[in-house]
């Protein structure tokens, strides 16, 4: 489904800051799998989540999505097959257009924009009945503006609008690292169920070392923009974050060190 | 006096096109656009060289309204494809269209006495008047299709609209040319109104479209889009209005028509701000006293 090929990337390059975000990387998701990436900052992470989305465009290697080279594709081009959440609650949604107009724009995902109306009433049924699937009331709410929203709100709503359309593959972007525990816990949930239910092609990031072990069949671990472990679909389950660490260790000859990594 | 008013509203009516052109690039699209007062200029150009030339005054119109659109559609593409800052793409268009005017009329002047006429069909209260309702209108509707809804979201948020397969390049050339052919046509009105039309007569219209942008949200508020644009329908009348009220101070004439502007639209932008701090002050105050006298009362329990 997605391929990542020997990409690298360059940032800064010839000046004094040039830094190595990516080493040759290779990736290779097949239908249906949920991989979580963990590493410590500037690990390589969120470029290589870029570099997928077409946000960055690498410098060498290739990402082939469903067959289909997409190396040479925009952004926008790529985001027929690629749903993505991101860190920022707001990022993901337009704050001063209503829930079901977002959720109009998301609904033509991929397809031509033209002069029919966005919000009618067919679309609305469609709506309303994903909305009640999240379960926090968002439905009775459709014509509200998302900036009235709060975060966790928002994230839902973005969760919801990134996946609907079942796109080929799912990018999450420490989707949950800017909500409070308990929001984090419910977009978690919801992120678990949605994928499972649409059975979604996922690449998450996380610095939450629990809820990486926790969610998904397959776990990647990333330092210098390299990938330096994969943890297939079965070592995955007797995977502790002791056993992580321990690997981590052994592998890059130091302690993970990364203030930002939640151990438990 | 009652004409002076009559007259304000009418051509509040024909400026209202402009407005809600600099609504499109300042409000929807987030995007500051300085090709107006080149573009307001073009329209104006056009309509006349064509109406004298012999061409109906309706077809000149619409062809201002073009005219209007490519002036537009080139600051898109310098902003959009060229990646220049987008203040600095609408002032190079601007400077670039000072001259193509001056091409267009041939001379810095036209006059369109003893031409035929646009409100030779209808006195221009009720075109302008018809015109307005059918634009305002055309465009609640253009913002609820899903090309509108995608050129709203390239304002509010391009992350998010991007990552939905929506080409932000394509949204905001669309929207820029929108905004200044409707722009032009209101040139083109203005010059069938005057009788007239000069080089000069776009200069500052930026900032009056602004005004009207500031002072009819600042009245009416701007909740959804279809009150947004009456707001700013009403928001130019009501500038006009002022404007022809001050006029009428002992001691103030024509010559201090830019001033006036600049002092509406100060009040314009000041008065809101100092309404809501105001406010705020008092919503704060009073939470503070109610949670202080409730604390106090526990604590004598």
């Amino acid at each position: 489904m997605l391929k990542v090929e020997n990409v690298s990337k360059l940032f800064n390059p010839n000046t004094i800051d040039e830094k190595v975000a990516l080493l040759n990387a290779n990736l290779h998701l097949k239908q249906g799998d949920f991989v979580t990436i963990i590493g410590s900052n500037g690990a390589g992470k969120s470029t290589l989540m870029n570099i997928i989305s077409g946000g960055i465009k690498q410098d060498l290697g290739k990402v082939i999505i469903n067959g289909e080279d997409v190396t040479r594709y925009n952004e926008h081009e790529r985001s027929k097959w690629i749903g993505r959440v991101f860190q920022d609650p707001m990022a993901g949604t337009a704050p001063r257009m209503t829930i079901e107009e977002n959720l109009a724009i998301a609904y033509k995902r991929g397809l031509s924009r033209g002069l029919s109306f966005g919000v009618t009433s067919k679309t609305k049924v469609i709506f309303k009945e994903e909305l009640s699937k999240l379960g926090i009331g968002l439905e009775n709410r459709m014509s509200a503006q998302v900036g009235l929203l709060s975060g966790g709100e928002r994230q839902a709503l973005s969760l919801l609008m990134a996946t609907f359309t079942k796109p080929k593959i799912l990018l999450l972007d420490e989707h949950t690292a800017a909500l409070d525990p308990s929001r984090a816990d419910l977009v978690t949930e919801l992120t678990e169920k949605i994928v499972r239910e649409l059975n979604l092609t996922t690449l998450m990031v996380t610095h939450n070392m629990e809820q990486a072990i926790k969610l998904g069949n397959r776990l990647i671990m990333m330092d210098k923009g390299q990938i330096i472990l994969q943890v297939d679909a079965e070592r995955k389950p007797d995977l502790t974050v002791s056993k992580l660490l321990g690997e981590f260790e052994q592998i890059s000859g130091k302690a993970l060190s990364d203030d930002r990594v939640v151990l438990s | 006096m009652s004409t002076a008013l009559i007259g304000a509203v009418e051509s509040g009516l024909l400026y209202a096109l402009m407005a809600l052109g600099v609504f499109i690039t300042y409000r929807i699209l987030d995007f500051p656009d300085l090709t107006v007062d080149g573009s307001f200029t073009t329209g104006a150009a056009i309509a006349t060289v064509l109406t004298i030339s012999g061409i109906h005054p309706l077809l000149s119109l619409l062809c201002a309204f073009v005219g209007g659109g490519l002036a537009g559609l080139c600051t898109g593409l310098l902003h959009t494809k060229g990646k220049i800052n987008g203040l600095l793409s609408g002032i190079i268009m601007m400077i670039a269209l000072y001259s193509i005017n001056l091409r267009i009329m041939g001379k810095p002047n036209l006059t369109l006495r003893n031409e035929a006429n646009l409100f030779d069909l209808m006195p221009p209260l009720w075109f302008g008047l018809i015109l307005v309702i059918i634009v305002k209108i055309a465009l609640d509707l253009f913002f609820k299709t899903n090309l509108g809804l995608s050129l709203r979201a390239t304002g509010d948020n391009k992350k998010m609209i991007t990552s939905f397969g929506a080409n932000t390049h394509l949204t905001t050339i669309l929207g820029v040319s929108l905004s200044n052919a409707l722009v032009a046509a209101s040139g083109a009105l203005i010059a069938f109104s005057t009788n007239q039309a000069n080089n000069n007569m776009g200069v500052g219209m930026i900032v009056i479209g602004l005004a009207s942008v500031i002072i009819g949200e600042a009245i009416f508020g701007r909740k959804t889009i279809v009150r947004t644009t009456l707001a700013v329908v009403f928001g130019i009348i009501i500038y006009r209005l002022i404007y022809a009220i001050a006029l009428r101070i002992p001691g103030v004439d024509s010559m201090d028509m830019k001033l006036i502007t600049a002092v509406i639209i100060i009040l314009a932008l000041i008065i809101p701000t100092i309404n809501s701090s105001i406010n705020s002050k008092k919503t704060s105050r009073k939470r503070a006293e109610e949670v202080v006298s409730g604390l106090l009362s526990k604590e004598v329990k």
